[in-house]
């Protein structure tokens, strides 16, 4: 018997047998397309998040209070602003700039939110990203200077309370004093640490109006301070210099921990790219158990079947099928539902991965290995067991397989 | 046509030891119509299926036209089975989800004929049966008698020289057994077939022209009609 033949027999005894197949098909189906659908995602968050982060600027380092050392109090003052804005202390540093936060209510003609109200330095909004603008301008030297009730808002806390009118020159209240709208940001694009909708106002304006902590010896204080490095090379000795001076300011006697912790940009992407292999682990764990999943489904039809596959392959043999016969129809058999299940699941899979990328809004990432592995995967099972009972039954004696139970 | 010297089958069930054929002498000529009789497990369906290549001996000879089968390969005894022998079970044997033309046609296919041919080829056996108006139908949607009567076209697709049939009219009634036993008769007259067949039936060995009684293993005796 030629190929051909091999070929429709198989189709034949496909088709005859319409459920047992599709029953097999899905097996292979719902592997390849989970794995193929989380793993997208999967890889879609991680390139998305790695993106996010190396858009920043690289030589950031940021300072902020450490929790296990700071007995509640904030350990970061103003003082500690000038010291490392001083060369002398921080050669490697290009600049500082400092901010303080929390949430307030701001209104505006009726219109209320709860939003966090930012006090920060005139070169905050600069050094981090945030200075392009709608409209308006941004917070000078000046306004710090003379503690000016001037506010800047983010591109999202702008519509939010001035709905259609043109925010720049209104007044909005926060905590009830009035400020003067000087400033809308443009979006920030930054999907994670989202601020558009922050509103920024002077750093010392926030700390005597709205934000009155201390730090531990009566120091006005802030959350967070961000220096940036001269060069992505100088970061090391920045975070050198900012923690010898900073541990001066401190007074932090030798043996003590620092009061504060200092993040760099790498060590946010390191964290990250923890976090994300985490995920994907994570998520690959799940598409390698629905593999399995698919794997025992296949496994299930293909043993079920096995006594009246037996007998038909005694059937066969008796009316003059050869070994190879036999052989080659359930070969044929097995690559048809093999090749039909991967390629059903890859297009499930892709749509499904496409489809939940829309949802969640996520760019997912359907990658040629993740498809190969476990198109590979599901087709190898589905071969193994579709000839398991054919490579059992084919040296049989035809009587031996007519009476199979 | 069928000479068999010695013939000797047994099975291993664990430890014990069941002799099915205890060196069985048989000789059939060709065209001959032989009924096979006697008591259940005396080893009737053990000698058939050895006689079909469906099944080896331990010991013994046996040759089939002068060749001797028992040293064959087994593509060789698959060859066999599709040109020279067809069989009919008592349990018809029939490939479920199959139309009756495609069961039919099933040695043909691994005979090797193309496919027009195969199906005109299965239409003609059908109808020599009497299933011409039942050729799509399957397994599931024939009676019993009409399932053994496509076995049977099955078995003649090849046109053999040999027709085994395992107590074809064993799990059918009275009345279909009978147009079977009317059938295989035709056959015979007509076309000169050999036919052996396993019966626990006296008045359907009646109609064969010799009757061989097996017991334990070994051929008790015979007895022309
Ligand atoms: N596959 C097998 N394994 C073990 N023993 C077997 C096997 N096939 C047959 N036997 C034994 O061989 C002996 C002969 O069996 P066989 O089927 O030839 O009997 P039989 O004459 O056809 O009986 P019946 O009239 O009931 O069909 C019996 O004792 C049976 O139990
Ligand atoms: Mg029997």
């Amino acid at each position: 018997m030629n190929l051909s033949e091999s070929f429709l027999t198989a189709l034949d005894s496909l088709i005859a047998n319409k459920l047992r197949a599709a029953l097999t098909m899905l097996g292979v189906i719902i592997g390849v397309a989970a794995v193929i659908a989380l793993m997208s995602i999967g890889n879609g968050f991680s390139e998305t998040i790695t993106g996010e982060i190396q858009s920043f600027v690289t030589n950031l380092l940021t300072i902020t209070t450490d929790g296990e050392n700071s007995g509640g109090y904030l350990t970061l003052s103003n003082a500690d602003i000038a010291a490392l804005a001083d060369s002398l202390n921080t050669p490697a540093l290009a600049d500082v700039s400092a901010m303080v936060t929390g949430n307030q209510e701001v209104v505006f003609s009726g219109n209320s939110s709860q939003t966090t109200v930012a006090g920060v330095t005139a070169n905050y909004l600069a050094m981090n990203n945030l200075g392009e603008f709608q409209s308006g301008a941004g917070l000078t030297q000046q306004d710090l200077d003379i503690k000016a009730r001037v506010a800047v808002l983010g591109s999202e806390a702008a519509p939010d309370l001035f709905e259609t009118s043109y925010p720049v020159g209104q007044s909005v209240k926060i905590n009830g004093v009035s400020y003067e709208v000087i400033g809308v940001l443009e979006e920030s694009g930054s999907g994670f640490n989202n601020t558009d909708g922050n509103v920024f106002i002077p750093l010392t304006t926030a700390q005597s109006r709205l934000y009155s902590d201390r730090t531990r010896d009566g120091q006005k204080a802030v959350t967070i301070i961000t220096a940036q490095a001269v060069s992505e090379e100088q970061t090391d000795a920045a975070i050198e210099q900012i923690t010898e001076t900073l541990r001066r300011q401190h007074d932090i006697i030798y043996a003590a921990d620092d009061d504060f912790s200092i993040f760099s940009q790498s060590d946010l992407l390191e964290t990250f790219d923890t976090i994300t292999t985490t995920m994907t682990a994570f998520l690959g764990a799940i598409a390698g158990i629905s593999l399995v999943v698919g794997g025992i489904g296949i496994m299930n039809i293909m043993l079920v079947s096995v006594t009246e596959r037996t007998r038909e392959i005694g059937i066969r043999k008796a009316v003059g099928a050869l070994k190879r016969d036999i052989l080659a129809q359930f070969l044929l058999e097995s690559v048809f539902l093999s090749v039909l299940g991967g390629i059903l699941g890859i297009l499930l899979g892709w749509t499904i991965s496409k489809v939940a990328g829309r949802l969640i809004d996520l760019n997912t990432v359907v990658s040629v290995s993740n498809v190969l592995l476990a198109t590979g995967f599901a087709s190898a099972v589905g071969l193994v067991f579709g000839i398991y009972p054919a490579w059992r039954a084919a040296d049989l004696r035809p009587i031996e397989a007519l009476r199979y139970e | 046509m069928i000479a068999m010297q010695n013939i000797t089958k047994s099975y291993e069930m664990g430890t014990q030891v069941v002799h099915a054929l205890r060196g069985l002498d048989l000789n059939i000529q060709e065209g001959e119509f032989v009924a096979i009789m006697g008591p259940s497990g005396s080893g009737k369906s053990t000698l058939m299926n050895i006689i079909g290549c469906l099944d080896a001996p331990n010991s013994g000879t046996y040759t089939l036209d002068g060749i001797d089968v028992s040293h064959m390969t087994d593509d060789e005894q698959a060859r066999i089975r599709n040109r020279r022998v067809g069989f009919v079970f008592q349990q018809f044997n029939l490939l479920s989800r199959t139309s009756a033309l495609k069961q039919v046609a099933l040695p043909l296919m691994y005979a090797g004929y193309g496919r027009s041919e195969r199906m005109s080829r299965a239409a003609a056996a059908l109808e020599a049966v009497g299933l011409g108006d039942r050729m799509d139908h399957r397994p599931d949607e024939l009676s019993g008698g009409q399932q053994q009567r496509v076995a049977i076209a099955r078995a003649l697709a090849t046109n053999p020289s040999i027709i085994l049939a395992d107590e074809p009219t064993g799990n059918l009634d009275t009345q279909s057994g009978e147009e079977i036993l009317q059938i295989f008769k035709t056959l015979h007259e007509e076309k000169g077939i050999t036919l052996i067949m396993i019966t626990h039936d006296p008045e359907i060995a009646a109609a064969a022209e010799r009757t061989i009684w097996i017991r334990d293993g070994v051929i008790q005796e015979e007895h022309q009609s």
